[in-house]
């Protein structure tokens, strides 16, 4: 048992892997190939109360702790990253801030849906012209009679094809961070539309889209919590979000670690396994110290996060390691398997194509090393967004 | 109506399990250890009772301190509260052993149904349910693909090779059930966190009222006398295809009578 965990945790891992084993792994090679998010899987996780475990449980989550999100993030991205990845932003990211910073009405109109699985969120920041420089959004929520009218274009939106409720961040007040607010749009409002399915290397089974505001009138009290707040609300929750994230590596690493071992014990050539080449064994011991490191870097981070204390530098730290670590472990388990590896029926070519976007989503590692270097004091505050 | 289920830890059957030459005991250092798959379905249908007449679920449970795991993961799935005895003495002890055991710490409980696995996972003797009832002077059903309880009675169906035998007794009475009985639910991580708080008595041999000298490798009447292998599956047969292989596999299947 180790130090971060105790029997709660254990026993939920355990719970938990056997249902990705039994409900999730037997489906995510062809929801890979479909190039669609399983959303019975949602559904399911709703109905068996593993949906936004981190909510209190008068919204339906179960208080989880950071501890108990790191489970669930490693378990269900053994299976499929793509559905993580999916899951994630809907329990996690999308919902957190609606939870931290929302109205009564808005926590008790979205979360208790959310947690059974019968809404899906997304969350809506990145633009064309903005990536990892958030604070330079153009999308705009102009006030109008008793409510805001949005324009202007989102892309890469997780879940967007399939969400019912999108948390928009749009400009309310002048340029720069402290003009972005954030809203909650619902699917179906007026003006608002999926402007198209987005096809992907990997994460085929997370649901990726280009979304269109135009003139899309919605009511005052979808804005969440205060005007001009919107990119703190966002900062709140980066961390958590980088530590998810980097659980998801971790969780996808040992499932190809896993696949690269025994399969370098039972191929043979030249008459023994290949396992018995020091080229081939020296890299597995290699994927074996990387995975633990960036594992332990993670699970520091969120003991961290989980007791409150400050953890910028280390949960970038998992994250750039973490996101770096799963390509060159994903790469060195095809290496391992050869020409079979390099077949699109083999599970660690979808293994390698789902790591590919660990260092660039959600903050790309040239960006983490840019706050790791702001953390380590040789750089000023100044320019670095997210 | 008061439920009381039996959950057994079992080693992890998706995993090689290995007998010590010398004692003939389990081998359970770095054994993954689960709850029965087969008590699952208990566990299931004693909720499943509780739920539908607002009563609740009791798990009784013997086995060495580790077992708390599997008690623990039956609070989980949403039973009220557990019996579990762990007594060092009690190690090696055999089938009729557990089933006093076990017997004795039900007839504490207010359970007017038993529910048991029709048989462990790992020493399969099938024997200590029935075994309890007997103790408990109670009647055993067994074998159960259905369990319905009406007013004093208990009602199932018993699965035979053909069909189902429809199966009634009174209450109170001790039931096994087979897999494919119900679908175990998977525990929540709420009914995890709320299994913590949910209470756990582990009463010894002498508040059980069992003598100590009666138990454990000692008191076994039972005694494992030689553990060997088993025997290497003989390699199989490779049928080539040249024209004939469906005929010749129809009548190799014919010949070992499953078509
Ligand atoms: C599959 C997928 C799902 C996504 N889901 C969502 C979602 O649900 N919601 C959402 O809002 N966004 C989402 N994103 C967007 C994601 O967060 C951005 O792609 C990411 O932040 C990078 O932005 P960009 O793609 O515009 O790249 P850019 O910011 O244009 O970066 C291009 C390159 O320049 C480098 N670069 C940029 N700035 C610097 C700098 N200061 N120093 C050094 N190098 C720099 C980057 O590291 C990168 O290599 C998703 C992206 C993907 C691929
Ligand atoms: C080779 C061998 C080695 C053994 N080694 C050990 C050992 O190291 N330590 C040890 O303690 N015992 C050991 N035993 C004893 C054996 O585990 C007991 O006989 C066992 O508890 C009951 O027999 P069974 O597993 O065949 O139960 P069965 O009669 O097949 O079980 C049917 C159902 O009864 C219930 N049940 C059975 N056992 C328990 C239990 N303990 N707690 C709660 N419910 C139960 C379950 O619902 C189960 O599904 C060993 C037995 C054998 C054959």
């Amino acid at each position: 048992m180790s130090i971060y965990f105790d029997g709660e945790h254990e026993l939920f891992r355990r719970e938990y892997r056997r249902f990705v084993e039994n409900e999730v792994a037997p489906i995510a090679a062809a929801a890979d190939r479909a190039g669609e998010f399983p959303v019975q899987v949602l559904r399911s996780l709703g109905k068996h109360g593993y949906l936004c475990i981190q909510l209190p449980e008068q919204y339906g989550g179960a208080s989880a702790d950071v501890m108990m999100l790191v489970v669930a993030a490693e378990e269900m991205a053994y299976a499929s990253s793509g559905i993580d990845a999916s899951l994630l932003v809907h329990s996690v990211i999308a919902v957190n801030p609606i939870y931290r910073f929302g109205s009564a009405e808005q926590r008790a109109r979205y979360l208790p849906p959310a947690a059974s699985g019968d809404m899906i969120g997304a969350i809506a920041m990145t633009e064309p012209d903005a990536g990892s420089d958030v604070a330079s959004i153009g999308t705009t929520a102009r006030p109008d009679g008793d409510g805001y009218v949005l324009n202007g274009t989102k892309v890469f939106i997780t879940n967007g094809c399939i969400a019912d409720f999108v948390v928009v961040a749009a400009r309310t007040g002048g340029p720069g961070h402290r003009g972005i607010s954030l809203f909650i749009v619902d699917a179906g409002s007026p003006g608002f539309k999926v402007a198209r399915h987005l096809d992907k290397l990997g994460w085929r089974a997370s649901d990726t889209a280009e979304l269109l505001f135009e003139d899309c009138r919605v009511p005052a009290g979808s804005l969440i919590g205060e005007a001009g707040r919107g990119f703190y609300y966002l900062m709140e929750n980066l961390n958590l979000e980088r530590i998810v994230m980097a659980a998801d590596c971790v969780g996808l690493a040992r499932a190809a670690l896993e696949q690269a071992k025994s399969y370098a014990l039972a191929r043979r050539q030249f008459g023994q396994p290949i396992a018995s080449f020091q080229d081939i064994r020296f890299m597995i011991v290699d994927m074996e110290a990387r995975w633990r490191a960036a594992q332990l870097l993670t699970y520091e981070a969120a003991w961290k996060l989980q007791r409150e204390e400050s953890c910028t530098l280390e949960s970038s730290m998992a994250r750039y390691v973490a996101g770096e670590m799963v390509n060159r472990v994903t790469g060195d388990a095809i290496q391992i398997h050869g020409g079979y590896g390099f077949m699109m029926d083999s599970d660690v070519q979808r293994f390698y194509r789902d790591a590919r976007v660990m260092t660039i989503g959600g903050g790309t590692s040239q960006i983490q090393k840019e706050v790791i270097a702001r953390r380590l004091g040789l750089v000023g505050e100044q320019g670095v967004a997210k | 109506m008061h439920v009381a289920v039996c959950v057994k830890q079992v080693p992890d059957p998706s995993g090689v399990g290995r007998l010590d030459p010398a004692t003939h005991c389990l081998v359970r250092e770095g054994v993954e250890v689960v709850m029965d798959p087969g008590d699952e379905y208990g566990v299931e249908a004693a909720l499943q009772v509780a739920e539908a007449t607002g009563g609740d679920v009791t798990v009784v449970s013997m086995g060495p301190a580790k077992a708390l795991e599997a008690v623990r993961k039956a609070l989980a799935m949403g039973a009220a509260r557990a019996v579990f005895i762990s007594d060092d003495r009690l190690r090696g002890s055999d089938a009729l052993t557990t089933a006093r055991v076990l017997a004795a710490a039900i007839a504490r409980t207010e359970a007017d149904l038993v529910i048991a696995g029709t048989e462990s996972t790992d020493g399969y003797t099938g024997t200590v349910p029935v075994a309890i009832a007997e103790l408990l002077d109670r009647p055993a059903l067994t074998f159960a693909k259905h369990l319905e309880v009406g007013d004093g009675t208990v009602r199932i169906h018993r699965q035979t090779e053909v069909g189902h035998d429809v199966v009634e007794g009174p209450l109170p009475a001790v039931v096994t059930v087979t897999g494919g009985i119900n679908e175990p639910r998977y525990p929540s991580l709420k009914g995890i966190m709320a299994a913590r708080g949910k209470p756990v008595e582990q009463p010894t041999l002498e508040e059980l009222g069992i003598d100590p000298s009666t138990v454990g490798l000692a008191g076994a009447a039972q005694r494992v006398v030689a553990v060997e292998p088993a025997a290497q599956r003989a390699a199989g047969q490779v049928v080539v295809d040249d024209g004939t292989a469906a005929a010749r596999l129809v009548a190799f299947l014919d010949d070992l009578k499953v078509i």
